[in-house]
């Protein structure tokens, strides 16, 4: 038998709170294979974001697990990546600067100097960013930003890929320009992802599996959609594609008839 | 980065406005006072004799530059004087080495406010070395921070003229050697002024470092940065802003510390130059205190705008408003 690639095993967790523990999650189980783009779905508050910062190492699961190539992750690494929903870069370092402290950090030991500046060139033409290398995020926009929080991401050179609602703040073209950007670089480098979105479409766009949660609390995973569209995908041509639409229907059918919020969010 | 569509007109609009707010507006506010000043000055009357207005004290400091560059020129010749007498011992006796004797005039306006400057910026120099590294830890560990805060909170309010006495009984008992490199009173206000000024940059550099962004710790987590990385890539830059705060209110309260610790203590300085004013009591007094009250507030703004300008070039949020 061979171990699965990332092992999310019966991850349960209960958050201190003033009027006494809050069960968030309850028994999520989910293996991912290598090179999989999984997204997480659901309703503001159902717990995708927890879901991902255990993964990440950011929180303790109170019950369960991760196992990363058959062995437990304890505490947060560079090899699981993380991309933040408001992009998180440090705003007194320039882009070059935000990508090269990550790229200090994992490569100090193995790579050169001029290997890791050739490193840190290569993420951000990755994302396209090398034109603003130079200039500190108060100085770009919001999608070049999350570019850049992608860049510092990638050149962790991570086994997986974590994305909180990475283009949630973004406009809709930007977010499309960004989404194929990802596929792109997705297609080359074939990382495991595991990205949250509020998007049905987006989900579908990009996705091998959806992976769509219960409302909390006590939240856990209610259905998985296998995505089976042909890869490069393109999302003019996809829009009168039925399956692309049939596999929208889906999701949005749990979205909106199974896991219909009650109280209005 | 986009420029904003302007056309000549309102170039020339913006420009005019800049010039009258950053000009005209200040010259008439300055003029305002002056104005106030006299009218208000002639209707007050001291057993010294009427309130120094503006035409007075600009007389007192006419006085002032010339006392001190008659005190520089007595200085001068009393070396020379020295020096002629030691080369013509040396002309009889080849073996004879002569000592320069110090000279011991009165220290001058001048010469008070170059003393009170280094004193009050070793003051805070020293302020500055000891809060920064302690508000930073204190920011990092909640532990640390409830151990302090109780102390800080109870020394914090604690005025410049209660420490005065202690700090000068301390020094004297502590500080004894026969060529000692820094005087007493110089040790004396520069410890009060750093006990009383060390607070605001301590607090705020405290809160800075406890106040970085919940996402920006989590990057540091996931980079796994060491500690001293964490701390100096990640806490100290985001902290930066808020502990300039601190600084330029420490600044501002060490200056103010300071004079009040010179003339309560007699300590050469600006205070005490003040104080003897009041002391001697001469119909020239009060306008010269009055010159002496104008260039502590003068040197006080431009210490400000020196932390300030230190902040600018420093401080990595270019969007933060900065007066
Ligand atoms: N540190 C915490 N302490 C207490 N409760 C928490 C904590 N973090 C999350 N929760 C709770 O857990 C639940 C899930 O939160 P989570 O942030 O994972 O939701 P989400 O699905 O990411 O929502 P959104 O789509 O709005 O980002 C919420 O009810 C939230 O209040
Ligand atoms: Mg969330």
């Amino acid at each position: 038998m061979s171990t699965t690639h990332l092992d999310i095993s019966k991850v349960s967790i209960e958050f201190p709170t003033a009027k006494g523990f809050f069960k968030a999650l309850d028994g999520v189980s989910l293996k991912i294979e290598k090179g999989e783009f999984v997204s997480l779905i659901g309703h503001s508050g159902c717990g995708k974001s927890t879901v991902l910062n255990i993964v990440a190492g950011l929180y303790d699961a109170t019950e369960g697990g991760i196992l990363l190539d058959g062995k437990e992750v304890k505490g947060p690494g560079p090899e699981r990546a993380v991309v933040f929903q408001n992009h998180s870069l440090l705003p007194w370092l320039t882009s070059y600067q935000n990508v090269e402290l990550a790229v200090k950090q994992v490569f100090k030991k193995t790579k050169s100097k001029k290997e890791m500046h050739d490193w840190i060139m290569h993420n951000l033409e990755l994302v396209h960013m090398t034109h603003a290398a130079d200039k500190r995020p108060d100085e770009i926009s919001g999608g070049m930003k999350q570019r850049v929080g992608i860049a510092r991401a990638l050149a962790m050179e991570p086994s997986v890929l974590l994305m909180d609602e990475p283009f949630g703040a973004l406009d809709a073209l930007t977010r499309a320009h960004l989404q194929d950007s990802l596929m792109e670089i997705q297609k080359d480098l074939n990382n495991t992802v595991i990205m949250i979105t509020h998007d049905v479409d987006e989900a579908v766009l990009l996705s091998d599996r959806i992976v769509m949660m219960t409302n909390g609390p006590e939240a856990t995973i209610g259905e998985i959609l296998k995505v089976d569209l042909d890869r490069p995908r393109d999302r003019l041509a996809l829009a009168n594609d039925p399956k692309y639409v049939d596999y929208r229907a889906q999701v949005l059918t749990f979205l909106y008839e199974k896991q219909r919020k009650v109280e209005s969010a | 980065m986009n420029i904003p569509n302007l056309s000549i007109a309102s170039l020339k609009e913006k420009i005019e406005n800049f010039s009258i707010k950053s000009l005209l507006f200040p010259l008439f506010g300055i003029l305002a006072f002056v104005l106030l000043w006299q009218v208000g000055a002639s209707r007050v009357h001291t057993s010294l004799g009427e309130f120094p207005g503006p035409a007075v004290v600009y007389e007192q400091w006419g006085g002032l530059v010339a006392e001190h560059s008659n005190e520089r020129l007595k200085e001068e010749k009393f070396y020379e004087r020295q020096e002629k007498r030691i080369e013509a011992r040396q002309a009889k006796d080849p073996s004879y080495v002569g000592k320069l004797r110090a000279y011991t005039g009165k220290p001058t306006f001048f010469d008070q406010i170059f003393t009170s400057l280094y004193t009050v910026l070793a003051g805070f120099g020293l302020a500055s070395l000891i809060a920064i590294p302690l508000g930073i830890l204190i920011g990092l560990n909640s532990s640390v921070y409830s151990a302090l805060n109780p102390v800080i909170q109870i020394f914090k309010p604690v005025s410049p003229l209660a420490w005065l006495p202690l700090v000068t009984m301390v020094v004297s008992a502590s500080y004894v050697s026969d060529d000692p490199m820094f005087s007493k009173s110089f040790l004396t206000s520069m410890f009060t002024v750093t006990l009383c000024c060390m607070w605001p940059t301590l607090i705020n550099t405290a809160v800075g470092v406890a106040a970085v962004e919940k996402d920006l710790l989590n990057v540091s987590k996931v980079l796994r940065l060491g500690w001293v990385t964490h701390v100096m890539k990640i806490v100290i830059p985001s902290a930066i802003p808020l502990m300039f705060t601190g600084l330029r209110l420490s600044l501002g309260i060490a200056w103010m510390v300071l004079i009040a610790a010179e003339m309560l203590a007699q300590n050469p300085g600006l205070g005490k130059f003040v104080w003897d004013e009041f002391q001697n009591g001469s119909s020239n007094s009060l306008g010269r205190i009055m010159v002496a009250v104008l260039m502590i507030g003068f040197i006080g703004f431009l210490l400000d705008r020196a932390m300030l300008t230190v902040q600018r070039f420093v401080s990595w949020d270019k969007t933060q408003v900065l007066r």
